[in-house]
């Protein structure tokens, strides 16, 4: 006999993830993160990584990109669930794969050892744009712009020439062509 | 150069310019220039309740027997802390609350300074939406949008954190230009094409049922009585949530009681086996739907809600329509007549074999229940007192636990706004302080608090406030000695072992009463009852009435625990007469 016992109904339902990307436009003002954030964690949706800046200094406008991951049902409660606070002005969300839209994120690499090996490290990275911010005779630091998933392979390959320290942002998002996010 | 205000006199023409006639609060060192200004504003009443959160709940109480914004006033630290779960309540039941809490001093804020709390950090989960106010030039705008949120769409409670020199700071005042209207019409999403898809689900339907909610009252008097139409010109049979009670009659025919976990074996099993349900203003809470996955499973379902992130929230819905109930239903009614005229008539024979099937299950009777001469049964208590009250125009508040749901099931409401009682957060403690704003909102009706012993107690100082201002409400308490759902839980899911449910050392009820200063009734037997609850009526000051019920009775029906709404325990009558509750026991 198979005894439940809990007030509340337990569901075995195992659904599909996508991870999608949120745009939301907010007013800038102190606090707004804090209630998307917020919302996030008291709703227990996931956030894989959050950029936020101003934006539009005039209106006052904060542009906040969040990369989530949930089933169809969630995010579309998420996408009603951030309409509804306040300082929120818009928010958009498309499906990492939609091929309609481009993101990135940047990270900076700090790699110090032998100079051969600093620049095997720099060949690595050469797909993704490197510049060096700065160089000393030990150390390189190189920025590189990429996905998500491409950042993290390289952070694992580069361990190998030196990588001692990486900072990184999180995916900003913009729509190819013409078109702007509605 | 205009005239200069101060913070805390801006703050009272702002109230003013919204209509509020009462505060509900309690002072203390961060609000003391708002309270000293209290005096110079003759129109605006401020009721002293004796702890935060009681003022939170009379204000709820004030705000859903008026259908005017309850306003709470509080001081920084422990005042806004008290007052979190009243407007968690207020959050979760759509209540349009506004608190307007004290602050230390904007240049301490941070330096963890006497009486000093993140308020609008603790606050901002309970709140639709909250502000601290950081400059006097920003305070009216503020509260008058505060009052705008609180109101429109789907209410909810807000608060504005005040700091002190802020409210000592002077600015001009400017009035405003127009006073929004409540529950505007910028909230309606719908088009005519969506009303259209439900007529035809409704014209097509062999099994309709129409289930409302609390948006129905929340959307104004009128929307009752549109449902009332609704229902009429259709002939659907109708159930209702726990918040709904009470915007379609109780003891009309086509009303089938309240749903849900403690809801009626024909709404159960209506809503489990319907073919078109319309949702008018409710969310699908757990304690609804039961097991999810097993939910209707046959039917197509339409939502009819103010809010769009209610939609597909925990059930997917086969026709969504965003909107104000009232509109939605105004739009549902005239587009019906123009296409179906008498549709009621020419329908009957549809659903005539649906209507069969509801009378086969009401003769079950889920809400019957052994009655006994020697003790009180609950059920009976409420029954007597819904009998004995029922011509006068009542207003219900209740605490949380059995006896909420016992009144749920037998009191029978036939007014919108006349129930009050904590249903999403299922806050012990409500009902009392509920009852004080009830009462201060409708000075010349019956308040009467159907109460728990358990519940009361958590917040019994507020008799004192329904003292202090003559405030007649009556305290119904079915007094069983356990917390009672506590204790039901614990004999049908772990095995009878009453951890910490029963209540040892109980104040004597009545005594209580008179050192509050008002009057305490005692029933202990059923013989006894009808004549102490007429006493109880007749008083016109605030009574505790402790009535001593059975202390084991169980509250029937129960949809247990993870189970669809076709899977119901019914009572002990069931048990004795057919094994049913032998089977659903072991399905528990």
């Amino acid at each position: 006999m198979n005894k439940a016992r809990s007030a509340y109904s337990i569901s075995n339902k195992k659904e599909k993830f996508d991870t999608h990307i949120i745009v939301v436009w907010v007013d800038n003002e102190a606090g707004v993160l804090a209630r998307i954030a917020g919302l996030f964690s008291g709703r227990g949706y996931n956030i894989e990584s959050l950029a936020v800046a101003e934006i539009d200094k005039k209106l006052n406008i904060s542009r906040i990109t969040i990369v989530t991951t949930g089933t169809p049902q969630v995010i579309n409660q998420i996408r009603l669930q951030l309409k509804k606070l306040v300082p929120v002005h818009n928010v958009a969300d498309f499906k990492r794969e939609d091929k309609q839209v481009i993101f990135k994120e940047m990270a900076l690499l700090k790699i110090v050892g032998k100079n051969g090996k600093r620049e095997k490290a720099l060949k690595a990275c050469k797909k993704f744009d490197p510049v060096i911010l700065d160089k000393t005779n030990k150390s390189y630091v190189i920025q590189i712009t990429a996905l998500r998933r491409e950042i993290d392979k390289m952070i694992v390959n580069l361990k190998k020439f030196g990588l001692v320290s990486v900072s990184r942002t999180g995916a900003v998002a913009m729509t190819r062509g013409s078109e702007i996010f509605k | 150069m205009s005239k200069l205000y101060t913070g805390a006199e801006i703050v009272f023409k702002c109230l003013e310019d919204q209509g509020v006639e009462f505060i509900f609060g309690y002072p203390g060192g961060a609000v003391l220039p708002i309270y000293d200004e209290l005096k110079n504003h003759k129109t605006i009443k401020h009721i002293l309740a004796r702890h935060e959160q009681g003022a939170g709940h009379a204000a709820e109480g004030y705000a859903r027997s008026s259908g005017k914004p309850g306003v709470v006033l509080v001081t920084s630290g422990p005042g806004a802390t008290n007052v979190v779960t009243a407007l968690t309540d207020a959050y979760m039941d759509s209540v349009p609350l506004v608190c307007i809490s004290g602050q230390v001093p904007t240049h301490l804020i941070g330096t963890d300074a006497f009486q000093e709390c993140d308020t609008t950090g603790i606050t901002r989960p309970c709140t639709k939406h909250n502000w601290l106010v950081k400059d006097v030039k920003d305070l009216e705008k503020t509260i008058h949008k505060a009052f705008e949120v609180a109101t429109t769409g789907r209410p909810g409670p807000v608060l504005v954190d005040i700091p002190k020199d802020i409210q000592f700071n002077k600015y001009s005042y400017f009035k405003p230009k127009k006073p929004k209207k409540l529950n505007g019409k910028t909230h309606n999403y719908y088009s005519q094409k969506e009303i259209d898809e439900l007529i035809k689900l409704i014209t097509k339907a062999k099994k309709p049922i129409i289930y409302s909610g609390g948006g129905v009252i929340n959307s104004g008097v009128e929307a009752s009585q549109l449902l009332r139409k609704l229902v009429d010109e259709t002939g659907f049979p109708i159930t209702s949530t726990l918040q709904g009670l009470g915007a379609y009659p109780g003891d009309d025919n086509q009303f089938l009681g309240m749903l849900g976990m403690h809801g009626t074996y024909e709404a159960n099993n209506a809503m489990h086996d319907c073919d078109l349900m319309i949702n008018v203003g409710a969310r699908f809470d757990d304690r609804i739907t039961g097991k999810i996955d097993e939910f209707s499973p046959k039917s197509k379902k339409v939502h009819i809600d103010i809010d769009p992130s209610s939609i597909n929230k925990n059930v997917k819905v086969d026709l969504a329509i965003v909107g104000d109930v009232s509109s939605v239903l105004k739009n549902t009614i005239k587009t019906l007549k123009k296409e179906k005229p008498n549709f009621s008539k020419s329908n009957k024979s549809n659903i005539s074999k649906w209507w069969e099937q509801i009378q086969k299950w009401r003769t079950v009777n889920s809400l019957g229940y052994i009655n006994s001469e020697e003790s009180i049964k609950p059920q009976y208590a409420v029954q007597r007192l819904y009998e004995l009250t029922k011509n006068k125009d009542t207003f219900i508040t209740t605490e949380v636990g059995q006896h909420q749901m016992w009144a749920a099931q037998h009191y029978k409401f036939d007014k919108p706004n006349r129930w009050m009682t904590s249903g999403g957060l299922g806050t012990m403690g409500y009902g009392l302080p509920a009852a004080v704003g009830v009462q201060i909102a409708n000075p010349n009706k019956l308040v009467i608090d159907i109460a728990g012993e358990a519940s009361v107690l958590m917040t019994m100082q507020e008799m004192s406030t329904a003292v202090q201002y003559s405030l007649p409400i009556k305290i119904f308490i079915l007094n069983n000695e356990y917390m009672g759902m506590v204790r039901q839980w614990q004999e049908l899911l772990h095995d009878k072992n009453y951890s910490e449910s029963y209540t040892a050392a109980l104040p004597d009820f009545v005594k209580l009463a008179e050192a509050y200063g008002c009057v305490g009734i005692r029933a202990k037997t059923p013989e006894e009852l009808d004549d102490k609850i007429i006493e109880m009526i007749n008083t016109d000051r605030p009574v505790i009435f402790d009535c001593l019920v059975d202390k084991v009775e169980n509250c029937f029906p129960m949809i247990p625990s993870g189970k669809p709404h076709n899977q119901m325990i019914l009572g002990p009558n069931d048990q004795e007469e057919n094994k049913i509750t032998g089977k659903g026991k072991s399905l528990v």
